[in-house]
């Protein structure tokens, strides 16, 4: 194993009950790489990520953020979490919280930043967005894809190092599938650490670095998008594409 | 006696109506710091008897609410009233703490429960939020959760309150002189059951119609992040 790897998961396993959803996952994530998870729904993708940051809490396996075990039970769990933002499928928007807060809060709480500075990069963040306007609003009052690009800038008001993407364009209408996307790959262009469980393939061809094929529990195929989709080997892997392709 | 009359004996002679007011204070004074107690007891409580479906184990304090709320909720309110009057406080000449102490400790139990749900009415997402971002269980549960549960079962802790308030009727048990209390022996001495009871009937339904305008417009101010 490298040792330049950011994030290193070797050989993670996630029961619930009598389910194995992951059945041994080994993998290591370097920094600057985009990493796209694919596959079908109930393959265990988005347990993959959620281990990733404790939100799961791995049966068996290891979990490192560089020469940090994030499921050690001595690790202080929340300092890993302030490094890694989730950007949820739902939004999950502080619904108590006008927008300003819902991005404030967390570095303020935490002692990451007094009041004003927070104040002044939330605002900085929601013009990259084109949401300087909502501030004051709460998130109620907005809609699924407006929702979604301040859920990201959210996270990334804690300056984190690597950001994990849960379906974060499933629960959207159509037509504003693309503007979510679109923060994603100025982030992606940024040079974002970046984990996307998604479904939008062209997103994957575009942007992944490397994209992952998760099935049964086990990574299935693992290449470079051009690969990935012009040569798949894994006949699942085929399958999959020719179904979500067609 | 006709029913002017009546009037005149229940209200004006001697100037019974102060005995009106002077329970009436009481009922409220007891209500107020049963209402404290029970809000205070009840979010506790409640945290505590959670603990367990989050993490499966119950520790000695989730057990201790568990039970406290289970007991409560299973006996008698006038029972507790008369437990705490004649046992546990019998040192005590204080009606109006006794009072407070049985209603607010009963309160709670109820306001446990009303919690609950309203925590567990919060999408789960709110937490793994927080969380995500690096938040600690208790600082999201204090700026996210708990604002939001709150705003949720809001009717139903006015209910309690509500019933609370009337509940304090059976203070007069103990000999506290509250409201209910005041009419009734105010019965006694004119012989006449109508006008003191629709009096204090009238006096608590003033107080009740007041307190759920207040929460109306409170609950309307916590709407507001509602709003579309």
């Amino acid at each position: 194993m490298s040792d330049t790897a950011m994030i290193r998961v070797k050989d993670l396993h996630k029961d619930f009950g009598q389910n194995h959803v992951l059945r041994g996952i080994n993998y290591e994530i370097q920094k600057g790489q985009k990493i796209v998870l694919v596959g079908p729904s109930g393959c265990g993708k988005s347990t993959f990520l959620r281990c990733l940051d404790l939100l799961e809490t791995p049966t068996s396996g290891e979990v490192w953020l560089d020469d940090i075990k994030v499921n050690d039970p001595k690790t202080d769990i929340n300092k890993v979490r302030q490094r890694m933002g989730m950007v949820f499928q739902h939004f999950n928007l502080f619904q108590n919280l006008k927008i300003i807060d819902n991005l404030t809060l967390a570095p303020v709480k935490l002692g990451l930043m007094n009041k004003e500075e927070a104040g002044e990069k939330a605002l900085e963040l929601l013009k990259r967005v084109n949401l300087a306007d909502k501030a004051d609003a709460y998130p109620h009052s907005l809609s699924g894809g407006q929702q979604q690009r301040i859920a990201i800038v959210r996270s990334l008001a804690m300056n984190p190092e690597v950001m994990l993407f849960d379906e974060p364009t499933s629960a959207l209408d159509p037509e504003m599938v693309g503007e979510v996307l679109q923060v994603m790959k100025e982030l992606a262009e940024e040079g974002m650490t970046m984990v996307v469980v998604t479904h939008e393939m062209a997103f994957a061809r575009q942007v992944a670095s490397k994209v992952i094929f998760i099935d049964g529990g086990l990574i299935q195929e693992e290449n470079t998008p051009e690969e990935f989709f012009g040569h798949p080997k894994n006949q699942r892997l085929q399958d999959f594409l020719s179904k979500v392709l067609a | 006696m006709s029913l002017s009359e009546q009037f005149y004996s229940a209200f004006i002679k001697n100037n019974r109506w102060q005995l009106y007011l002077q329970g009436l204070g009481k009922t409220i004074e007891v209500t107020f710091f049963a209402a404290m107690l029970g809000l205070v007891l009840g979010t506790i409580a409640c945290l505590l008897n959670m603990q367990r479906s989050r993490t499966g184990k119950r520790t000695v304090l989730s057990g201790i609410a568990y039970i406290y709320i289970d007991v409560i909720r299973g006996t008698p309110t006038m029972i507790q009233l008369l437990i705490m009057w004649n046992v546990i406080m019998a040192a005590s000449k204080n009606k109006i703490l006794v009072a407070s102490l049985a209603f607010g400790i009963n309160s709670g139990a109820y306001v446990a429960e009303i919690i609950r749900g309203g925590i567990q009415s919060v999408d789960p997402g709110q937490m793994e939020a927080g969380r995500s971002l690096g938040l600690t269980r208790i600082m999201t549960m204090k700026s996210i959760i708990l604002p939001q549960a709150f705003k949720n079962c809001f009717p139903s802790l006015l209910n309690e309150f509500i019933t609370l308030l009337k509940e304090t009727s059976i203070a007069g048990a103990v000999g506290l002189a509250e409201l209910t209390h005041a009419s009734d022996q105010i019965s006694s001495a004119t012989f006449s059951y109508l006008m003191p009871l629709m009096g204090a009937a009238v006096m608590y339904f003033a107080v009740v119609k007041f307190l759920s305008l207040v929460f109306g417009k409170v609950e309307k101010k916590l709407r507001e992040s509602d709003n579309r």
